[in-house]
């Protein structure tokens, strides 16, 4: 028997070296080709826009929503550093939003999770109000707080509730039953069958019920913004329309779009680290 | 270490059924014994096993650890179930431990676990996410979770069933090594008549419609057991004989072969 073969390690030579770091590069730029065009095909169906409404009279006043005004006045904007304010505004009222939400929404949503009848009972009525679009809510919204803060917070909050709670009350449901018998079997409590069967049971699911939230709160916030503030993205778009600087406008549009998308990236992430399931 | 069960008169009826799942079950079970209970599926021995646990209160009667009422689950009594229902987001050690954390004895709990891991060949897996085990390393996990809070009886809810045939000796080989070196009580319940055999110092065998206690077999074998001695074989064939199954005892064989292969040659003739 040749053993000395059996033993031998594999060594690798530079050329074999090289062609491995070529090969990591083809994945990532296959990886990346696809995303690539799609961003292509979008910046191409803007121009095509933009030259359309430029080169028809009656629309000629709003050729500045093309990408070229747009990226100007997009640069003009983040170079001079005016596009903070506005974002900081609105990420805060989000976030406030969404914290509320989340206070709201998770212990709301275990408990009907968990208890059939609390199930039972809140299916209407919940039904009833999910469907109700939030901004339908801003009179009462305006009435009901002192400020105008306060009231887009309540807006974002109520739209950003009822996924978080259905997400995690569909994880409650979908937990193992085993799993609370052999906790039970244990001798755990309450307190312990919440803090290490449900909980890390469920945190996928939340994660996920967030990134949805997230995402309607995005969208609810700029209509929310147009009412009462002076600050946040939403009131830059209606005063931008005004002004009729409609490169500005459009600029905005776009910086609220990459927020949500960025926005959208961490949910991604989140939901990918409290994943439990072993790929 | 172990304690001394006893099974007061229990009859149990689930709920919109009008036969007793359990009917007159009366046991007394001594400290440091083994018990199996075996039976067709369906003789509630599965719903006895429950009720010794505390995961469910029979309608009548009651079980007694150590003269005390069993009302709910304690680490003084604990359940292996069919699945080892490991929590899959921790680690071997994690999940071992949670019988400690779960009642507060975080004191020494690293030392007192990693030695159990020892005990049943996984302590270089302790930091193992238990997605990564086999399915029979994943039942010693729960055999380590069950042992972890040094209960007196363990309870054994056909827990190797779902394993592969060596696994499923080897296990319950070790399970009954650390039972009696641990003087734990054991109550096993099972289909399977070898693993009976090969475990228990004692096996009830149910009959189901009610469920009761149709008999009771006594194992004098010394363990470790020895499954290809003839005292086991015959004691397994007896018990057998409970379910119906014919016996063929060595003396009995030559004439059954001579009148099988009689006919055909009467025929013939």
């Amino acid at each position: 028997m040749n053993r000395t073969a059996t033993l031998k390690l594999p060594q690798y030579s530079s050329r074999d070296l090289a062609l491995g770091v070529v090969r990591g590069a083809d994945t990532v730029r296959k990886g990346l080709q696809y995303p690539a065009l799609g961003i292509a095909l979008l910046l191409a169906l803007w121009w095509w826009g933009g030259t359309v409404i430029a080169n028809n009279p009656d629309t000629m006043a709003f050729a500045s929503f093309a990408p070229g005004p747009t990226l100007v006045a997009f640069w003009d904007m983040v170079s001079t550093g005016a596009v903070w304010s506005p974002i900081e505004s609105s990420l805060q009222r989000v976030g406030l939003g969404l914290v509320w939400a989340i206070v709201i929404g998770v212990p709301l949503g275990v408990a009907i999770g968990y208890f059939l009848q609390l199930r039972q009972l809140t299916h209407v009525p919940f039904q009833f109000l999910r469907m109700i679009s939030p901004l339908a809510w801003m009179p009462i919204a305006v009435l009901a707080f002192a400020t105008w803060d306060a009231a887009i917070i309540f807006l974002i909050a109520i739209a950003a509730v009822w996924p978080i709670t259905y997400a995690t009350a569909h994880g409650v449901q979908r937990i193992d039953p085993m799993w609370f018998k052999v906790g039970r079997n244990l001798g755990a409590g309450p307190y312990h069958t919440l803090r290490h069967i449900i909980l890390p049971a469920i945190a996928q699911d939340v994660f996920a019920g967030i990134r949805l939230a997230v995402g309607v709160a995005w969208i609810v916030l700029v209509p929310a913004e147009y009412l009462g503030v002076t600050s946040g993205l939403g009131y830059a778009i209606n005063d931008a329309r005004d002004t009729l600087e409609y490169d500005k406008l459009a600029a905005i549009v776009l910086v609220i779009g990459i927020i949500g998308y960025l926005l959208d990236a961490i949910c991604v992430r989140l939901i990918k680290r409290s994943s439990y399931r072993e790929e | 270490m172990g304690a001394r069960i006893t099974i007061d008169y229990i009859t149990h009826h689930y709920r919109g059924q009008e036969e007793a799942t359990l009917d007159g079950i009366e046991v007394a079970i001594e400290p440091g014994e083994s018990i199996a209970l075996i039976g067709q599926s369906g003789c509630g021995k599965s719903t006895l096993l429950h009720m010794l646990a505390g995961l469910l209160i029979p309608s009548e009667g009651c079980v007694r650890v150590n003269g005390h009422m069993i009302t709910k689950p304690s680490p003084r009594w604990n359940m292996m179930f069919q699945k080892p229902s490991l929590y899959p987001w921790m680690t071997v050690r994690e999940n071992a431990s949670l019988g400690l954390i779960f009642q507060g004895q975080r004191k020494g709990m690293r030392e007192r676990v990693d030695h159990l891991l020892e005990t049943v060949g996984l302590a270089d897996k302790a930091n193992t996410n238990v997605q990564a085990l086999s399915g029979g390393q994943q039942q010693r996990v729960a055999l380590a979770r069950s042992l972890a809070t040094d209960p007196e009886v363990l309870l054994l809810d056909e827990p190797f069933s779902a394993l592969d045939a060596f696994t499923r000796v080897s296990l319950q080989d070790e399970v009954n090594r650390l039972v009696r070196e641990r003087g734990l009580t054991l109550v096993l319940v099972t289909h399977d008549i070898e693993e009976a055999v090969a475990m228990a110092d004692r096996v009830m065998v149910m009959s189901a419609n009610p469920g009761r206690i149709a008999s009771t077999l006594e194992i004098p074998l010394p363990t470790p057991r020895d499954r290809a001695s003839h005292r086991f074989v015959d004691i397994k064939a007896e018990l057998m004989t409970y379910f119906g199954a014919t016996r063929h005892p060595a003396t009995q064989t030559p004439r059954d072969f001579g009148e099988t292969s009689e006919k055909p040659a009467a025929r013939a003739a």
